[in-house]
């Protein structure tokens, strides 16, 4: 098979943001948290990312600011390698090689050390050199600790980077540098009580000697007198039903957070352990608690993939979403064909619409509506299967929930897209469609879609078809329920077989339902069966062919063959019949014709058109791990690519997730080339965050800019200039105190701006005279009080607050040079 | 964070009949007026003059009762034997009947004696009515004959002997005052045309006919007899238009609602049908305690009398918009509207700059309490009597809901007595509700693991699960022979069906209702 060099397979967003806790900045501005192989930078105001630090070749596994230079972090990696960043332009300052897989590691203020967690469970000082190179070795190892927990939350610096506390099982270590010894603290494996003592993790008082541990059955341990090998004392807190997974003190020590799988944040008072703040509901198990160094926000990450910062009033302020992955994609991978989002099953009982062009969570669509109860071993309803009608208007979703002894509880509920909200509502409950589990939906595609028509195969050896029926009810009955509701149209079965998957043809006139071996072929308008397939191995999946190939069905069993019929033939004709090996999963493409087979235990992806037996693509070995989903996402604007074996990349893209939950797509060299140039250009000025204003004054930014550039050939080229209009005067010269409400003033003021092109035209001239003027007026005014472009500047200055001095005075330059700009500003 | 998303209550699909604008009008009626007659209520018949006072006739008397009134207005006595069939002539002002003795009185509405009598028939008269001249009256007889009767004179005029058997009822023609029409128990319904001598149209309705009825248009009749109502097309010769066999037991009365639209039929099943008179299909259903014999709607269907056999007189009163509105009146104690809406519709105006404040959302009791992990607290608010008896699903819903965070063992433990009986009850009252068995199941087997050591120690609370086993095993024996009921069901569908090739799908419109057979 060929070799196709030039597409290539490539990660596509959605890494995880909680495989490690998440720094704030110093300034409490930017948020930085490890997510897969790079490093990003978010804003904590507008959840934007606004860089990613790469340059790993492994996992990283940890972030750190560096204690002597807040602008500047550490970043660790299984690659063996720590790379210090400046943050800010997201610029790789120094990589020093350590040679083993870090794991995690850890830095305190006063030591020049690093320490890492490499292999062997010994925590490892490393001494950084220092150096001016780019590239440096680090060759001072020294072995602290030995038989260390590999999490990262079971070390901790102790009060000044005095002693290094670790937990290890039933054993919390206790490391002094300056004695150069280590004290050892014992718990029983079971107390009277029944509960688990097993440390979870640990986290140290800054001001106090004081050691706080989690344990596993929810106590929180707080030891003192630690520095005595007997007379160690500790007192108990306890909330946690379940193990805590995180323990945080902030800065100044007087609370101290702890989160764990209920999901709620608790805020201790030191030393006043019975008065606590609850932060209830945070949507999934928390993993992580980081606290911003001057304690004003805290940050949790959670298990769904999410990052929340909560002020430290205990109010969330704002959430960073990434996709959510949970343990496993029950429903397969689809596109909503309106807003062309990836959807699956994210949170429990919720379905996300995830964007993959800005690598960003649209939103949860909560299917279950109900209280999830974070308990571990709970039975919840979870959504298994969803599907989508080809225009977007309707989606069907089926949530189930399996007790040991108690009966198979189903929900299948019907969405229709709201214009006005600009999301799915419920449309209908349908409790218990079926006895058993249902195998396969799937709406039929019809170009008029005048009637929808949804059937639901189940393991009770039925297919159903749903269709949306108008209010059924004639003059004689009330109007109660004017929206039209789904209802139950046919059922049918064949032999008492078990269907495993439906489809629907192009045209919507054919339905495919295969029983078994069996392939059955049913005409939807009268629900008569026209004919069937028989093939001795169990069909897997179904599918019709698209446009051209509509003639076609194709369909994997169980016995690893790919088959295709051909439909107008009407006999069992299976032309192309190409055997396989163990078949794992095929995706239809909707817009062309194309199909794609991934083979599990190949690793490989075959591309079929359904009329030729040959592939048109094939790959082994695309990644590590089975490709357990895959989808075929239709691309914004077409690729012009003419090579035949590239093709099928044209109109769409094939995106697919691995074992790992890694979200994987193809590329073409070409394409990636014209990513890498748009991604170059397009370099953010990040140090203000990005609200309304800031774009205003960016682009205010700009235009002074140009404006210094051009110099005192400025007025010449100048096209816009300022108007002096007497809403400017008035708005500018009258104390602020005196002057009506904004909002009048401002629709003055714009329609003062608004001149027809004539009158522009003739009014170049004079404009500039007049601009001159109003210049001088502004000057003059500034130097009988300075008071009112102050003003101005310190309302720009206040949503910039860091302002370097170079800045600010170069602000001031400006400000003396040349006063048009407020003029400008407003215009613009 | 997200708030506490409430319990969700599920909406079991309503069993009972729809709810249409039929069901609606014809449930806008009082609680019924019951009157104690003398004997069987045979007839009823409105005065066809305001104020619509309506001629009861019952053994041996006929009481004229007022629209409103639960005494009779005016009564007759002087019947020797059981009266029939008291009707009101057209203006209101002379009412005659028949009677046991084969005499027909005339009297005269607003006095006490006969002003005529009639006398020529041989046996009892069970039909009487005037003719739409006001000058004559028809009778029908057990001795077979029907004859006119002139007032003035109280003479003879016709008699007619084609019927075979007694004659049970009849009705004169409001448009036309030589028509008449009477109905035998010799299964036949005859129009007879004074101006000849012969009857015009004989129909055969199949069983003895024990009412007639003629549509304001006189183009149709409908006839009533054994179970059976059928319409009649007069028009074209007497062509049966529409069999209907809507109830169970002899069908004895026969009315219209003043509109015309509707039909209503009564019957010794103790029901009254109302047909749509486009399609006849049974729109509603009114039910009585006894078998009813007797039928009439007052104009405007303002009231609905009926009379039984066990010699009650029922009359329903339509509720008036004011009744209706008096009652919104009382109900509405509570601060008024304006206070709810206080600021909320206000609308902000082009300058305003608006400050929105968190809506505060409210939760159910059982909500709050679930919100708080407090579990057997919920329980029990939503077992308090007023949830359990009115609103069982939001009992069910939270029964559920524990169920599903796995604290439902915690939450019915630790009852006492009054509280476990109270638990008891509700099981027994919903348990074979198919709707809530699944769950009840789960939550019964609980209640036995914690309460079995306790058994003997209350008697109430024995009493109950004796109740309860009972109970299960009677819904076990069901199951078994609606399973039976069920295999032989299958079997005839079988056996009609045209073998096919394919298997032809059985068509399941209630999936949710599906029966339930474990115990």
């Amino acid at each position: 098979m060929v070799e196709h060099g030039d597409i290539r397979v490539v990660h596509c967003g959605g890494s995880k943001l909680n495989f490690r806790d998440p720094v704030i900045t110093h300034d409490s501005r930017f948020l930085l948290c490890a997510s897969g192989e790079a490093v990003k930078v978010f804003s904590t105001s507008t959840e934007e990312c606004i860089h990613e630090l790469r340059g790993h070749t492994g996992l990283v596994t940890g972030v750190l600011l560096r204690p002597s230079n807040h602008l500047q972090v550490y970043s660790s990696s299984l690659d063996g390698t720590v790379r210090l960043w400046d943050f800010t332009d997201g610029i790789l300052i120094k990589t020093c090689v350590i040679g083993y897989p870090i794991y995690s590691f850890y830095a305190s203020a006063k030591h020049e050390n690093i320490f890492v967690f490499a292999e062997r469970f010994q925590l490892v000082a490393v001494h950084l050199p220092q150096s001016g190179d780019q590239l440096v070795e680090a060759r001072e190892l020294s072995a602290v600790l030995s038989g260390v927990n590999p999490n990262p939350a079971a070390i901790a610096f102790g009060r000044g980077g005095e002693f290094i506390a670790s937990v290890n099982d039933l054993q919390l270590e206790v490391y002094f540098f300056k004695k150069q010894k280590s004290y050892r603290f014992f718990l029983k494996e079971d107390n009277k009580k029944g509960g688990w003592n097993t440390f979870t993790c640990v986290a140290c008082h800054p001001k106090d000697d004081c050691i706080a541990t989690g344990h596993e059955d929810g106590k929180i341990r707080l030891w003192r007198n630690f520095n005595h090998k007997k007379e160690y004392t500790y007192s108990t807190l306890h909330w946690h039903h379940s193990a805590v997974s995180s323990l945080c003190f902030t800065p100044e020590g007087t609370n101290l957070l702890s989160g764990g799988v209920e999901s709620v944040l608790i805020q201790w008072r030191y030393k006043q352990e019975s008065e606590r703040d609850f932060l209830p509901r945070l949507g999934a198990a928390i993993t992580h608690i980081t606290v911003s160094p001057d304690g004003s926000l805290f940050c949790t990450s959670h298990s769904d993939n999410k990052i929340t910062i909560i002020q430290s009033c205990v109010k969330v302020s704002a959430v960073i979403q990434g996709l959510v992955k949970g343990d496993s994609i029950r429903t397969d991978l689809m596109m909503d064909p309106r807003s062309k989002a990836l959807v699956l099953n994210g949170k429990p009982g919720h379905l996300q619409f995830y964007s993959l062009q800005r690598d960003k969570l649209l939103y949860n669509l909560d299917i279950v509506q109900q209280e999830y109860i974070h308990e571990s071993g709970l039975q919840q309803f979870e959504v298994v299967k969803a599907a989508f009608d080809a225009s977007g208007l309707w989606l069907a979703t089926v949530e189930e929930r399996h007790q040991k002894a108690a009966e198979l509880e189903l929900n299948l509920k019907l969405w229709a897209f709201d214009e006005q909200t600009q999301s799915f509502v419920l449309n209908t409950t349908i409790s218990a469609p079926h006895d058993a589990q249902i195998t396969a939906m799937s709406f039929r595609q019809t170009a008029d879609s005048q009637t929808t028509l949804l059937v639901s195969t189940s393991k009770d050896g039925h297919f159903k078809a749903w269709q949306l029926a108008a209010p059924a009810h004639t003059e004689d009955y009330i109007q109660s329920v004017n929206c039209p509701s789904w209802l139950c149209d046919f059922v049918g079965a064949y032999h008492g077989l078990v269907p495993e998957c439906c489809s629907f043809s192009a045209d919507g006139s054919l339905l495919a339902v295969a029983f078994q071996e069996v392939v059955t072929v049913w005409s939807p308008a009268t629900w008569e069966l026209t004919f069937f397939f028989f093939s001795p191995p169990s069909i897997s999946d179904l599918c019709f062919g698209r446009l051209s190939c509509s003639k076609y069905l194709l369909g994997t069993t169980a016995s690893n063959l790919l088959c295709c019929w051909n439909l107008l033939t009407c006999s069992c004709k299976t032309s192309p019949c190409i055997k396989v090996l163990s078949t794992q999963n095929f995706f239809c493409d909707s817009l062309n014709r194309f199909i794609s087979l991934f083979l599990s235990f190949l690793l490989s992806v075959f591309v079929f058109k359904p009329s030729e037996p040959r592939p048109l693509f094939s790959r082994k070995a695309v990644c590590s791990g089975k490709v357990t989903q895959a989808v075929f996402a239709p691309r914004e604007e077409m690729l012009e690519s003419c090579e035949e074996s590239s093709q099928w990349l044209n109109r769409s893209q094939l995106y697919f997730l691995t074992q790992q939950m890694d979200l994987m797509t193809f590329t073409t060299k070409a394409e990636e080339d014209r990513l890498l140039a748009s991604s170059k250009q397009l370099v953010i000025d990040d140090s203000v965050a990005m609200t309304p204003f800031y774009l205003l004054l960016g682009k205010h930014r700009q235009q002074q800019q140009e404006h210094r550039d051009s110099d005192s050939s400025l007025w010449a080229e100048r096209t816009a200039l300022p108007q002096t209009s007497a809403s400017i005067k008035e708005l500018l010269q009258t104390p602020a105190h005196v002057l009506p409400s904004t909002s009048y003033l401002c629709s003055m003021f714009v329609q003062s701006l608004l001149i027809s092109v004539s009158d522009a035209r003739s009014a170049h001239a004079e404009e500039e005279m007049e601009s001159e003027k109003e210049e001088e007026d502004s000057e003059e005014e500034m130097e009988s009080s300075r008071s009112k472009p102050e003003l101005v500047a310190a309302a720009t200055e206040s949503d910039a607050p860091a302002l370097t001095k170079a800045q600010a005075r170069e602000l001031r330059r400006v400000r003396k040079l040349d006063h048009s700009w407020l003029a400008g500003l407003l215009d613009s | 964070m997200a708030s506490f998303k409430p319990t969700k209550i599920q909406v079991y699909p309503k069993l009972g009949e729809k709810v249409t604008q039929d069901t609606l009008y014809w449930k806008n009626y009082k609680a019924p007026v019951q009157i104690k007659e003398f004997g069987a209520v045979t007839s009823i018949d409105f005065s066809p003059v305001t104020p619509h006072n309506f001629a009861v006739t019952a053994f041996t008397r006929i009481h004229i009762y007022g629209p409103f009134s639960q005494e009779p207005v005016k009564s007759f006595t002087r019947f020797k034997d059981t009266a029939y069939c008291g009707r009101f002539r057209s203006d209101g002002q002379l009412l005659v009947a028949g009677c046991e003795d084969s005499v027909v009185r005339l009297f005269d509405v607003s006095g006490k004696v006969a002003l005529r009598l009639f006398k020529g028939h041989t046996k009892a008269v069970h039909l009487t009515d005037f003719t739409s001249d006001r000058y004559q009256i028809l009778t029908g007889s057990d001795d077979y004959t029907c004859r006119l009767w002139d007032i003035p004179n109280a003479t003879e005029l016709t008699t007619y002997r084609e019927h075979t058997d007694y004659i049970r009822c009849g009705v004169t023609s409001k448009l036309n005052r030589d028509l008449f029409i009477t109905g035998s128990y010799d299964h036949t319904v005859k129009l007879f045309d004074a101006r000849v001598e012969k009857s015009v149209i004989t129909m055969d309705h199949g069983q003895p006919v024990e009412s007639v009825l003629l549509y304001p248009s006189e183009g149709l009749l409908v006839s009533a007899g054994g179970r059976h109502v059928k319409v009649w097309d007069l028009l074209k010769g007497g062509q049966p238009l529409v069999s209907l066999k809507n109830h169970h037991k002899t069908v004895t009365s026969l009315a219209l609602s003043s509109n015309g639209q509707r039909l209503l039929s009564a019957s010794l099943d103790r029901h009254v049908k109302v047909y749509s008179t486009t399609n006849y299909k049974v729109v509603h259903n009114f039910d009585y305690a006894a078998s009813i014999l007797s039928l009439a709607l007052a104009p405007d269907d303002e009231s609905i009398v009926v009379g039984m056999t066990n010699s009650i007189l029922s009359i329903k009163h339509r509720k008036n918009q004011e009744d209706s509105k008096e009652i919104a009146g009382q109900q509405r104690r509570r601060p008024s509207y304006r206070v709810f809406v206080k600021g909320k519709n206000y609308v902000p105006k082009q300058d305003d700059y608006l400050v929105s404040k968190p809506v505060k959302e409210h939760l159910a009791k059982y909500d709050k309490q679930l919100r708080r992990f407090n579990v057997s607290k919920a329980l029990d608010t939503a077992l308090e009597t007023w949830i359990r008896f009115r609103k069982p699903e939001i009992t069910m819903a939270v029964i559920k809901e524990l169920d599903r965070r796995g604290t439902l063992k915690n939450a019915l433990a630790g009852r006492d007595e009054r509280g476990l009986s109270q638990l008891l009850n509700f099981l027994i009252g919903n348990f074979v509700d198919a709707r809530f068995t699944p769950v009840l199941v789960t939550a019964a087997e609980m209640i036995l693991d914690i309460y079995q050591s306790i058994i003997g120690q209350s008697p109430l609370v024995d009493r109950q699960l004796l109740r309860l086993q009972d109970l299960v095993e009677k819904e076990l024996d069901y199951q078994k022979e609606l399973l039976e009921v069920l295999g032989m069901l299958d079997t005839m569908f079988a056996s009609s069906l045209p073998r096919k090739e394919v298997p032809s799908p059985t068509v399941d419109h209630f999936p949710t209702c599906s029966l339930n057979t474990d115990s």
